[in-house]
């Protein structure tokens, strides 16, 4: 099985409150923000590397797992360290952050497809910077393939992948035949949350996604990168989605405190007016 | 005014800015493993005096063993990166870098230094994957600090030596399958020390826990008990003798404490900041008093120039110049300093720094072994006052 798994670097989340917005609101600015893989991301390319080996011999690859990123020279950090973990190739589509949106990002990645022809496209669920929860679904649908999202299950069968996922009141299950484009949610790394049809049933991963070891972080500066030029995927980019204006969420006010049960149930009433 | 978000230390030093991608992944993959992994157990191993030995495997699959070793199945990584990882380990315990350290720098490195090729095919393969763990036995209850006064002997009998002795205060011997053991040769001075490799099973090896420990509790501390042991003459590393032998082996773990150390201190000092941010007494946070600050910029400080210390003598070591007297100097300096700050966060902590709740106390009572383990501060005093004045003092 042939994955391709689309990675984006994102303002450390742990770190969020170092965003700063510039007073005229324009834009945010990036300068000082560390950054890191986008968790779902990172869980993506966990789910994929499951399902490119058998979980007990993970050392040995039965499948290939090509990782893409957009952005400029410094985000190949984020595809040395995919790598690192176990990745097999990179493409780095030279790019400015600020001058992408999602749908220029799935035409640009649909392109990809077509010239990389994987079975599969596995991607977080959403970035955590925009939380926009869009690339997957217009990529689909360019593409006319399968989709499912939010997985937090998947099981290779013959042809097809089996992906449970978890929805109010629920788990909805989808057999989507291949190739196919399905988005993971957190619990994709969960242990015993993927299995290739090499790893057998019985077998449990460690909880989370995997360590890369320190021998192969070394090594992963010999695997391929390539470069790729965004106009050579996309001639046209335009961007659909304009910012209007940037501004930082209002200071929280601090609570207050109430004596007992009564005054809780009349504050609500009277005050906050929600009883 | 809320207050701002506090700076790190990484920050401060801008560390990052003096290591390669390379060096940075190695250590924010060490830096995860052990939050992940090591931390949430931490406290607990620490009380009930145990060692974590579900993960040796994982420790292994990561290629921490021996990590700084080249080939026989090591990773070769330079000294910069052995030290972050180290670092990060000892950010989780000191008990969790001496095992490592233990593995890699005293019982993988004379192997690797001054065994035969048949002895390093042997051993070091199956040691960086730990399938066998090893130990190192050099002090003695009667020779702590003067090595060269060691009762243990080995006696040439036909095809093999016999060895009688005691080691004492020895890191992983109750759960090691092999010790590098040094021992005087016949009826020979110091002079006439070798190194033996005795296999877990020889007759009249034994290796009793040291119980009651109030310090690297998280770490099996044992005695090795060698009661005329029998160990072939292939057994003896060829490459060295007299006590250079084990003292360049110290000279490597010693490099790596110097770096481990600033992992516990740094530890102590996130602790430190992050319960004085929150706690609040006579109406406002306690960070906000000129006291309290005095000691967060003092630990801060303190470290930030341990981590450039480090920094430059593992520059010089990857370079191939490091002298002992460096090695002495970092770990001395590196180690009074973690022992400081982790003093200062248990004070800053009040009666919560008493509690194994908050890794401050934990720390505290560990480096106190790292204080006195490896050449006591008393001892690197004296090299690098041997060193700087000409005169030997011991
Ligand atoms: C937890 C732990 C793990 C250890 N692991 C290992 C291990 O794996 N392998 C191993 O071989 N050893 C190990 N050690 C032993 C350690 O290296 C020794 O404890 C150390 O070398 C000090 O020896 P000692 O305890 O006999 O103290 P001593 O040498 O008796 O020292 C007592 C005091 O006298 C001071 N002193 C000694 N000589 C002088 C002098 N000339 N001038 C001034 N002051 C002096 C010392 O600095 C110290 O303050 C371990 C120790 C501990 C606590």
């Amino acid at each position: 099985m042939k994955i391709l798994v689309a990675l984006k670097r994102v303002a450390d989340p742990d770190n969020a409150n170092k965003v700063k917005i510039p007073a005229s609101g324009e834009k945010i600015d990036t300068t000082g923000l560390e950054w890191k893989p986008n968790p779902f991301d990172e869980y993506a390319l966990e789910a994929a590397l499951r399902l490119t080996e058998n979980g007990t011999q993970p050392k040995v690859r039965a499948g290939e797992v090509v990782v893409v990123t957009f952005g400029p020279k410094e985000t190949e950090t984020t595809l040395r360290a995919a790598l690192a973990t176990g990745a097999d190739r990179a493409i780095r589509v030279d790019a400015s952050d600020d001058k992408l949106d999602g749908d220029l990002v799935a035409r640009a990645l649909k392109a990809l497809v077509e010239k990389e022809k994987p079975d599969v496209v596995l991607m977080g669920k959403q970035a955590v910077d925009g939380d926009s929860n869009q690339v997957g679904q217009i990529l689909a649908e360019l593409l006319d393939w399968p989709m499912a999202t939010f997985a937090a299950t998947i099981r290779e069968e013959a042809g097809a992948l089996l992906v449970g996922r978890e929805v109010d009141g629920g788990v909805s299950t989808l057999r989507v035949k291949l190739p196919a484009v399905v988005t993971v949610d957190l619990r994709i790394v969960a242990p015993t949350s993927v299995y290739s049809t090499k790893t057998p049933s019985t077998h449990k991963y460690n909880d989370g996604v995997r360590f890369a070891a320190l021998p192969a972080i070394m090594a992963a500066k010999k695997k391929p990168l390539v470069e790729v030029k965004l106009a050579d995927l996309a001639p046209d980019q335009a961007l659909k989605v304009s910012y209007h204006g940037f501004a930082a969420p209002p200071a929280r006010k601090a609570g207050i405190k109430v004596k007992d049960v009564s005054e809780l149930v009349s504050k609500l009433k009277n005050e906050a007016k929600v009883l | 005014m809320t207050p701002q978000e506090p700076l790190s230390l990484d920050a401060l030093t801008a560390i990052d800015g003096l290591l390669t991608d390379e060096e940075r992944l190695i250590r924010d993959t060490v830096r995860r493993f052990v939050r992940e992994r090591y931390l949430p157990r931490a406290a607990e191993l620490f009380a009930k005096e145990q060692f974590a030995v579900d993960l040796i495997p994982e420790i292994a699959a990561m290629g921490l063993l021996g990590a700084s070793l080249k080939g026989y199945g090591c990773a070769g990584m330079n000294a910069v990166s052995y030290g972050l990882a180290l670092a990060e380990l000892e950010y989780g315990d000191s008990g969790l870098r001496s095992f490592v350290s233990v593995q890699g720098s005293l019982a993988m490195y004379p192997i690797w230094r001054f065994g035969s090729e048949e002895q390093k095919n042997k051993y070091l393969p199956k040691m960086a994957a730990a399938e066998l763990i090893g130990c190192f036995g050099l002090t003695e209850p009667d020779a702590g600090s003067d090595p060269g006064s060691m009762k243990t002997r080995a006696r040439l009998d036909g095809d093999s030596y016999v060895l009688t002795g005691t080691k004492m205060w020895i890191t992983s011997a109750p759960i090691c399958d092999l010790a590098v053991v040094w021992a005087k040769v016949d009826d020979g001075d110091a002079s006439s020390i070798r190194g033996f490799i005795v296999e877990r099973g020889t007759k009249g090896f034994e290796t009793p826990t040291i119980h009651g420990k109030m310090s690297l509790r998280a770490s099996p501390t044992g005695e090795i008990v060698l009661n005329e042991a029998r160990v072939p003459k292939e057994n003896v590393l060829p490459g060295v003798v007299g006590l250079k032998g084990p003292l360049s082996c110290l000279t490597q773990a010693r490099f790596g404490i110097s770096w481990g150390a600033l992992g516990a201190a740094r530890a102590c000092y996130e602790a430190a900041v992050a319960y004085t941010r929150e706690r609040v007494q006579f109406g406002k946070p306690v960070a906000g008093k000129q006291l309290v600050q005095e000691q967060i910029v003092e630990m801060a400080m303190d470290i930030a120039k341990g981590q450039i210390l480090a920094l430059h003598y593992g520059r010089l070591k990857d370079a191939g110049s490091i002298t002992p007297v460096q090695v002495s100097f970092c770990k001395k300096n590196n180690v009074g300093l973690a022992l400081r700050a982790a003093r200062k966060a248990r004070g800053l902590l009040g009666g919560n720094g008493i509690l194994l709740d908050y890794p401050v106390i934990r720390h505290a009572l560990n480096l106190e072994s790292v204080y006195t383990y490896e050449g006591t501060d008393e001892v690197h005093t004296l090299i690098l006052g041997n060193a700087l004045t000409g005169h030997n003092a011991f």
